[in-house]
């Protein structure tokens, strides 16, 4: 199959699951117990009967289900996902101020686990009963175990508090640091070493013991004998025949678990004070704002369903069985 | 007669197993002289593709090692050689085709990239002078359409193709020795005739040694010119391939030869019955005792075979180690 | 009976899956381990109340008093309560929420996967449609939704923490279905006329037991996770305790003490720890052959 026609079909396939990812946050909306004509006059702090009619008539409460829903996914379509009364602001302004924030956040620490997580599983599967392949089988077991807001905040007590070589303010750059780019960019990456490490706990010991049982499965093939009995060098076999098959399995994780890593995010960010959609959503759960909160919820999907499209290609690139349709 | 190419002395292979340790190749001694084929045969199990590996230098590690005797190429001994040399004469003196050939190719690389990176590796050739020779080795183990195959990847070939390929690969080099393991052992019956008259063009041309690595009677009868048969890593019998099809010593040489079908032109009334040998051939763990391994399963087992046979020389150029040849034979 | 059938009748005498397995689990020193972690944390929090009987949310002390003075042996935290109190308690309501999301996790997995794998078709192709719409929603934005819009209850979090996190769960099971479903005993029992209910229930989820059992003790794990984030999040039911709750609470006072959030952390990171060494532990016992490789 043609790769231009796979990514035409993948593309419908992703509009159609934002469609349904709309559908249900508005039905979440109708489904939650409490008039939501209610919620707004309590935004704006008490409100007579007729004002409340007067709400619904100019939000469109008073009209049926189906009327509502399609006006709603008109609005979206035209970038309109609603107001904030809490923070009074558009809410897709609001996202798109901080979905930056987040996606590097998101983005550097999935780069640092599946990069590091497999160096660790390659070098753990070249010595299975090895110090570094113990190393990995315990960081494996405590990536799991550990909640990610905890490590967060044990990080956060060690390396701010007591060794202070990271700002314990939080927040993603120093206002009142110099603000020429460099130093700029210098103090956002002094500030996004705790967050992404701790982030990219969780997953690194996934792909370290994915890429490690992975490999461990390649280096036992056949066609890695066959390119020992080239005579090529052991690291040639191991980083150009191996590894180029053994990361096929990691690379389908990194994609399928992108959900997983924008929720991790939100915990990430809640606690560095990160200025991304997680401490947006942190905020506006304190605020009880729903439209901010579904709006966040619309956004890391589309995120996630972009990551997924992104990770079907790249494994396309990868492996030439997929590339030509041939399984 | 010129000094063998490749000569191997009382070879001992062990292997570390929960059982401890356990020769899985024992005594073994045969030589290959340039531009001959040797045949090895044995049911699987044998020995016989760890015999290759250890010519090759490619024991399994950590568990498996040469724990004895010599490899001689050209006089060189290649056990007692460093890794560095070992990688030099890999795939490129001695070279190497495996059993299978649907998962012995890398399958993210294209074929042209996997036969010109031995190339570039052991001559030094450029990029584009490496599928150059590539697209040559195709058209020379008959490929068609070589200039497009090349950049076309193993899922894309067919199991007699990529076999093909393989043999490309290792010949890349123009090695001195080639060794075949079962290299037709996964393919369709007449793609196996296809690939044994290649092998015997090639050599034809390049003058290339083989070690060919089959249970298949037939192939050795064809190709080989000297024959060992192993059993649970030993030589049992070693002689020109005429003398062994002919007037086989052992009892296990006699069983595998009595299990290969006849197809005659003007076949008798009383056709000979197909045999098979009894019993199986022992497991890992059941190596290295002190009683001749065959004799669970031969019908002409005595009390002397309690004790290990020694090899001894039969008529001509023929050696065997049973029991019960001795008085016969000799 | 002569001793040679005797020692023959033993020999034919074959061990029951379910005891071979058991065998192999309890020679596997860090099932052990983790089976005894998870047995001395269930013991503390459930009997432990009973002994330690201070009030979890009763003001004792000055705030963030430190472990061992003034004899409270972990501290109180940001507002002068008991951390062991808040410990035990605490620990009740995490576990109890972590388990019922657990089963609630796993009976919509197997459901979904089993209707899936079963059926084919087009009941495949729309479950699993479904099934790649929940992979697409961040698992904890979609949680912390549901349990803001349904108010912070134990029920509403152990439900949404379900709703989602079945989808492995549903992947696995429909996996397993379709490879058993062409098996001969399945063959056999349509061709006496099974009803489908009875071949899916009886005949074919028997056998995808092991690798669900598995499954489902992760989950618990995983559960117990969610559970500690929401309510990290505030999202817990105020007038329940919790761990998550207390490290929580506490995150405002982190920098000035270390101990109101460490403590319920490491509870929480032994129990999922034990938890999973106990799905290890399973894992090699039910599929031997899959250890082995």
């Amino acid at each position: 199959m043609h790769i231009a026609s796979v990514l035409i079909r993948r593309i419908l396939n992703a509009a159609g699951l934002l469609a349904a990812v709309l559908i249900l946050c508005f039905t979440l909306i109708h489904l939650a117990p409490g008039d939501p004509a209610e919620v707004i006059a309590g935004e704006m702090g008490g409100a007579t009967e007729e004002m409340m009619a007067e709400i619904r008539a100019l939000y469109g409460l008073d009209r049926p289900f189906h009327v509502q829903l399609l006006s709603y996914l008109g609005n979206v379509a035209q970038g309109d996902l609603g107001y904030s009364f809490y923070f009074n602001q558009p809410v897709t302004d609001l996202i798109v101020e901080r979905l930056g924030a987040t996606l590097l956040l998101v983005i550097s620490a999935l780069l640092l686990a599946i990069f590091l997580g497999t160096f660790l599983g390659v070098v753990a599967a070249r010595n299975p009963n090895g110090l570094i392949s113990h190393f990995v089988t315990v960081l494996a077991l405590f990536g799991y175990a550990a909640p990610v807001f905890w490590t967060a905040i044990i990080l956060l007590i060690l390396f701010a508090s007591v060794i202070p070589i990271f700002p314990a303010s939080g927040g993603m750059y120093d206002i009142t640091g110099p603000d020429d780019p460099i130093s700029r960019a210098l103090d956002i990456a002094h500030h996004m070493v705790l967050p992404v490490i701790t982030l990219s706990t969780i997953y690194l010991a996934f792909y370290s013991r994915l890429a490690r049982a992975s490999m461990l499965d390649v280096l036992g093939s056949d066609y890695i004998r066959t390119a020992r009995a080239k005579g090529l060098a052991e690291v040639v076999v191991v980083y150009k025949h191996a590894l180029r098959n053994a990361v096929l399995p990691v690379v389908t994780f990194a994609g399928l678990q992108f959900a997983q890593l924008m929720s991790g995010a939100v915990l990430v960010e809640a606690v560095y004070s990160w200025p991304g959609l997680g401490t947006l959503a942190f905020e506006s759960l304190l605020r009880r704002d729903t439209p901010t909160l579904l709006g966040i919820l619309f956004f890391s999907s589309m995120v996630v369903i972009i990551a997924n499209l992104l990770t079907d290609i790249a494994y396309r690139l990868i492996d030439p069985r997929i590339r030509s349709g041939a399984r | 007669m010129a000094p063998p190419l490749l000569s191997v002395r009382d070879l001992r292979v062990e292997f570390d197993t929960r059982d401890g340790i356990i020769p899985v190749i024992q005594n073994l001694s045969f030589d290959l002289h340039a531009g001959g084929t040797l045949g090895i045969v044995g049911e699987s199990g044998c020995g016989k593709s760890m015999t290759a590996l250890a010519v090759m230098g490619l024991v399994p590690g950590p568990m498996g090692r040469i724990a004895g005797g010599s490899i001689r190429l050209d006089g060189e001994d290649l056990v007692a050689a460093g890794e560095q040399r070992l990688r030099q004469v890999r795939g490129n003196e001695i070279s190497m085709v495996f059993q299978e050939p649907m998962t012995s190719l890398n399958p993210v690389f294209t074929v042209g990239d996997q036969i010109g990176e031995t190339v570039r590796l052991h001559q030094g050739l450029s990029r584009r002078e490496a599928v150059n020779r590539a697209i040559e080795m195709l058209r020379a183990v008959g490929i068609p359409a070589p200039e497009k195959r090349v950049h076309e990847y193993p899922h894309q070939l067919s199991g007699g193709m990529r076999q093909r390929v393989m043999i490309a690969m290792a010949l890349a080099c123009r090695p001195r020795v080639l060794i075949a393991d079962e290299p037709t052992t996964a393919l369709d019956v007449t793609v196996q005739a296809q690939i044994f008259d290649l092998l015997q063009d090639l050599q034809a041309e390049t003058g290339t040694a083989i070690i060919l690595i089959t249970h298949d009677m037939g192939a050795i009868a064809e190709l080989a010119e000297r024959v060992i048969v192993m059993y649970a890593g030993r030589k049992v019998e070693d002689g020109p391939v005429g003398e062994i099809l002919g007037q086989p010593l052992h009892p296990y040489t006699k069983g595998l030869i009595r299990c290969v079908p006849h197809l005659e032109a003007d076949p008798p009334v009383e056709r000979r019955e197909l045999m098979e040998i009894p019993g199986v051939v022992p497991g890992l763990s059941q190596l290295g005792g002190v009683g001749c391994p065959f004799s669970p399963r031969c019908s002409e087992s005595r009390p002397d075979c309690n004790m290990m046979p020694v090899e001894k020389a039969g008529p001509g150029d023929h050696s065997v180690a049973c029991w019960a040849v001795s008085e016969a034979a000799s | 009976m002569s001793d040679a059938a005797r020692e023959f009748e033993q020999e034919l005498r074959v061990e029951s899956p379910a005891r071979e397995a058991w065998r192999m689990f309890i020679s596997n020193n860090s099932a052990i381990v983790g089976l005894a972690i998870f047995t001395l944390i269930i013991l503390t929090t459930f009997v432990g109340p009973l002994v330690y009987t201070v009030d979890p949310f009763e003001l004792v002390w000055a705030p963030l008093t430190p472990p061992g003075e003034e004899g409270w042996l972990l501290g109180t935290d940001y507002l002068g309560r008991d951390l062991v109190a808040g410990l035990l308690i605490g620990g009740q309501s995490t576990l109890a929420v972590g388990a019922a999301a657990a089963v609630i996790t796993i009976t919509i997995g197997i459901t979904v996967g089993a209707l899936a794998g079963y059926y084919r078709g087009w009941v495949d192709e729309a479950l699993m449609r479904v099934t790649e719409f929940f992979q697409v929603l961040p698992p904890l934005l979609l949680a912390m939704v549901l349990v803001m819009l349904f108010e912070p209850s134990l029920t509403t979090i152990a439900f949404a923490i379900g709703i989602v996190s079945w989808t492995s769960a549903a992947r696995l099971t429909r996996a397993e279905f379709m490879r058993i479903r062409e098996l001969e005993y399945v063959k056999a029992a349509r061709s006496i006329s099974a009803s489908n209910a009875r071949i899916i229930w009886r005949v074919i989820l028997p056998n995808a037991a092991p690798p669900l059992i598995v499954s489902a003790a992760l989950s618990v794990g995983t559960a117990i996770l969610f559970e500690a984030g929401l309510s990290f999040l505030g999202l817990s039911d105020a007038n329940v305790m919790s761990w998550g709750k207390l490290i929580g609470d506490n995150r405002p006072a982190i920098l000035a003490a270390w101990w109101p959030v460490t403590f319920p952390g490491v509870a929480i990171f032994l129990t999922v720890l034990a938890v999973s060494l106990i799905g290890d532990g399973l894992n090699d016992a039910l599929n031997p052959k899959l250890r082995r490789r």
